[in-house]
């Protein structure tokens, strides 16, 4: 099952990197279709990062808010992933601590 | 400077480096996830080696772990990964791929398509003397940083303690939220869709529980891209957007 799971998950990766730079300047979409396709980043990150933030520490799903809030002040800043990914890290490993009973 | 072959990909390295840090403890953290979430080291090691693709790897195991289907986590990667086609139609507009029939010609669209991840296609987007050497010089730096991550992550995750692990687990989100602020900057409509994705993923959890949680977040993406569509604004022509980036 999980084997499988990967293998999928290599397919379905790997054809539409490729499939682009195979087709070069060939390659034409429909307006609409390429104009939905363009939200489909912003939707699966919506819906990925909510609810599941909530649940980063069972049962204290404000940990996750404060780390995620965190690290978007932080991207709204950076030029890169890695220091809102690092402080949110922290955030959430020294609440934890913090409110330990 | 120096216009050497080797000289092009030590540039591309250099330019990969800051990437590379980023990355170790990021897939670090999904080495460690994997195996709590039931996945051998071969298994966690296999999906970076193969998969490579941080945010459908991270996603695959929140799906596991809320008990969706293989079939289910395939087509939420599918989805989830399709901006990298985006980017790669892109790229294709700006890395001299030569048409050819030797070896080096035909691989070249397989080898750079795999090195395509959010970093690297912004990196790659910024160089202004993008060349193919560059491109290649960043992707396996970076690539085997995710590797080796994964793999210190995953073999050494017994020895790391739960509140740090958890403390971990919250660099998913993050990296999601660090993606998903510059889109937003863009444009408030990439802001409206994310936000409609959310709340279509959360109530559908609300109201229909039944439907694994794969399924729902399938149609949240599908509906709330929808919803931005029709209202428009968004960045639906990636070589003008590569162009503006460059």
């Amino acid at each position: 099952m999980i084997w499988l799971m990967i293998a999928g998950m290599c397919l379905v990766t790997f054809v539409p990197r490729v499939i682009p730079l195979l087709l070069g300047r060939n390659l034409v979409l429909p307006r609409w279709i390429s104009r939905w396709l363009s939200f489909f980043p912003y939707a699966a990150l919506g819906s990925l990062i909510f609810p599941g933030i909530l649940t980063v520490v069972e049962g204290r799903p404000w940990i996750g808010l404060a780390a995620g809030g965190c690290a978007a002040l932080l991207a709204l800043k950076a030029r890169n992933a890695i220091f809102p990914v690092l402080v949110a890290i922290a955030v959430a490993v020294g609440l934890q601590l913090a409110t330990a009973a | 400077m120096n216009q050497g072959p080797a000289a092009e990909v030590m540039r591309g390295v250099r330019a990969g480096l800051p990437v590379a840090v980023g990355y170790v403890p990021m897939a670090m953290a999904f080495g460690v996830l994997a195996t709590q979430t039931g996945l051998s080291f071969f298994q966690a090691g296999a999906m970076s080696f193969a998969v490579y693709a941080g945010a459908s790897q991270f996603a695959s195991l929140g799906l596991l772990a809320g008990g969706a289907s293989a079939l289910a986590i395939v087509l939420a990667t599918l989805v989830l990964n399709f901006r990298h086609f985006l980017m790669s139609v892109a790229l294709s507009r700006r890395l001299p791929l030569r048409r050819g029939s030797d070896h080096r010609a035909l691989a070249a669209p397989f080898v750079l398509g795999f090195g395509i991840t959010d970093e690297t296609f912004v990196v790659a987007s910024l160089e202004e003397r993008l060349s193919i050497r560059f491109f290649l010089g960043l992707i396996v730096t970076v690539y085997l940083a995710w590797l080796s991550g994964t793999l210190i992550g995953a073999g050494f995750s017994s020895l790391i303690p739960p509140v740090i692990a958890r403390g971990m687990g919250v660099a998913l989100y993050a990296m999601f939220i660090a993606i998903l602020i510059p889109g937003v900057k863009k444009s408030w409509v990439n802001g409206l869709v994310a936000v409609a994705g959310g709340l279509l993923a959360w109530g559908a959890s609300i109201a229909v529980p039944s439907i694994p949680s794969g399924w729902r977040i399938v149609i949240a993406i599908l509906a709330a891209s929808a919803v931005g569509a029709m209202i428009g604004g968004g960045d639906d022509d990636p070589a003008a957007e590569a162009e503006e980036t460059a």
